[in-house]
């Protein structure tokens, strides 16, 4: 079964159109990137999946956005319990003003868990999922700020899949990082497939290529394009697909 | 037709040292006016200052002894203001921001606010006046004083609080609620945190405001002599600004009272200034401690 859907999907921020008719189907347990010049609406679809876009006002949205089967738009969702269904991670690093560990522990004691010992092991076996317990298990009490921004954008990912959810969502996580600590991230995204199902909005063609099985072609707010990953970079069915691939614009 | 490129560049420069030149005026000026009228104060004010002047009552007439009474009542007033202003401020400006969605209750609201912020303080004082003194009873007293002065600080607070707020990045907003939390909760461990250097130094920034006031307190609290501290919080009590408005126009002896009242200014003045540089030691000290905890 499909692990996230949206049919028919239109979203219009006031009088603009930003999303124009999106069906699209992931599978459960791949990674799906979602790539397009700046504006055509990669993020507005992304924040569709966790109701984020309800935070903005005036906004108005029709067709069905699913997640198991169920349209999380329907009456009656409660949007705080559908929101620890997925995780999400954004550009900029942007880690809580509390240690290490409570960055982690945070998504835990918001959802009124107490146990101590529970809270713990959850906090260490996530970081080390992360691979980043070697680097922080000295100074799990000292401020998140004290890391390097790689460092801070793991942790972002650890505080994201401590409540286990079975989506997380990637809004451009590696560009405001250096190449060592994208590599990471990525090498990251490719174990964390195994267990959740990803979607990551990227800029970086080859970001792309390397890490997601499916590719999402947006353009103006229309989905140009959706297919497996290797046919879209090498054999794209839309001319304009193959010209943002190439970079003869975007 | 050549283009003249050495006139081009001459006459960009002639523009750029008029420019440089009328800037540097304006800002000497501006230094000048700052510097005379503090030297000023300090000057006629310095010499009546001392440890007695800031620790006795006023004897003779005001005309000798010093502004003790003047100083607590200013503290008193300042103090019980904020208690009133800042956590209603604070309140206020949390849903205003957190809460409301954009829309036209919220562009009132913030229209109303800002008017407020406009109203002459006299107008607060006669408000006071008629509702905390007479309509709910508490006489002029520094519980009305107080009240009054928070009304006048209130905008202040709302509005420097919804800036602060409104500085935290959206981002830490939606990590917080994507993992369940309510808005509560996002507000209170997250973003309130984030904010609060910047919130604490609006409210210092306010209670600089507050200080020097006059109007406000005319019909609500000040004292015109009164040789005593307060004993509770519905006595009158003398306030720094009204004290030097007395001790110039309507003193027993305004000639002789002439040196105190300068003392009164420098004292006022340094206070203020004590509250702004407070304002700054504190914004520091917690944006350090935001980023350790
Ligand atoms: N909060 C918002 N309010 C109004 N318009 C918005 C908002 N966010 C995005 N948009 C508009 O919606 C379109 C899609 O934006 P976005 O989803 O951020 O694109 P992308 O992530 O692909 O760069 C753009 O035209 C943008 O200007
Ligand atoms: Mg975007």
């Amino acid at each position: 079964m499909n692990k996230l859907e949206s049919k028919q999907v239109n979203f219009y921020y006031g009088s603009s159109h930003a999303l124009k008719d999106i069906n699209l189907a992931i599978e459960a347990n791949t990674v799906t990137a979602l790539i397009g010049p700046s504006g055509c609406g990669k993020s507005t679809y992304l924040r569709l999946f966790n109701r984020m876009n309800d935070l903005i006002s005036d906004t108005r949205l029709t067709g069905e956005v699913i997640i198991d089967g169920v349209n999380i738009y329907k009456k009656g969702i409660n949007v705080d319990n559908l929101r620890k269904m997925t995780g999400m991670v954004f550009q900029k690093p942007n880690p809580f003003p509390k240690s290490i560990f409570e960055n982690v522990a945070y998504g835990l004691r918001v959802n009124g868990i107490t146990d101590k010992k529970f809270i713990e092991e959850r906090v260490e076996t996530t970081i080390k999922q992360v691979v980043l317990w070697d680097e922080v298990k000295d100074k799990l009490k000292k401020s998140a700020f004290e890391l390097s921004g790689g460092q801070q954008q793991r942790l972002c990912i650890a505080r994201a899949m401590a409540i286990q959810p079975s989506v997380i969502l990637m809004d451009e996580p590696t560009s405001a990082l250096d190449p060592i600590s994208t590599s990471k991230v990525e090498e990251l995204i490719h174990e964390l497939k195994t267990k959740y199902t990803i979607v990551i909005v990227t800029h970086n063609m080859q970001q792309a290529a390397r890490v997601s099985d499916h590719t999402a072609f947006f353009y103006l707010g229309e989905l140009v394009e959706y297919g497996v990953t290797k046919q879209i970079f090498t054999n794209p069915n839309v001319e304009r697909t193959q010209n943002y691939i190439t970079g003869r614009f975007g | 037709m050549a283009i003249d490129e050495n006139k081009i560049t001459r006459s960009k420069k002639r523009n750029q040292s008029i420019a440089f030149c009328v800037f540097a005026v304006i800002g000497f000026l501006i230094v000048a006016i700052l510097v005379t009228v503090l030297s000023f104060i300090v000057i006629k004010g310095i010499g009546v200052i001392n440890w007695d002047f800031i620790t006795k009552m006023p004897e003779d007439g005001m005309t000798k002894g010093g502004i003790y009474p003047a100083i607590i009542g200013t503290l008193c007033l300042v103090g019980g203001s904020m208690i009133f202003a800042f956590p209603i401020g604070v309140m206020a400006a949390i849903c205003m921001n957190e809460y409301v969605k954009d829309g036209i209750l919220k562009k009132i609201i913030k229209q109303m606010t800002n008017n407020l912020s406009g109203v002459p303080s006299i107008v607060f004082g006669l408000f006071g006046m008629a509702l905390f003194v007479n309509k709910l009873g508490f006489g002029d007293s520094i519980l009305a004083g107080s009240l009054t002065l928070g009304l006048l600080a209130l905008p202040v607070v709302i509005r420097t609080t919804e800036e602060a707020l409104k500085a935290v990045d959206d981002t830490f907003r939606h990590a917080s609620l994507g993992l369940g939390a309510t808005t509560w909760q996002t507000t209170r461990n997250v973003v309130l945190p984030i904010a609060f250097p910047n919130i604490i130094t609006g409210l210092i920034l306010s209670v600089g405001r507050v200080s020097g006031e006059t109007a406000p307190i005319l019909f609500t609290v000040a004292a015109y002599f009164l040789p005593k501290l307060p004993t509770s919080i519905f006595d009158q009590a003398m306030a720094l600004p009204y004290h030097l408005y007395v001790l110039s126009t309507s003193g027993t002896n305004i000639e002789e009272s002439r040196p105190i009242a300068y003392g009164t200014a420098l004292v006022l003045i340094i206070i203020v200034l004590l509250t702004n540089i407070l304002a700054n030691i504190l914004r520091k000290y917690f944006s350090k401690k935001v980023k350790m905890n």
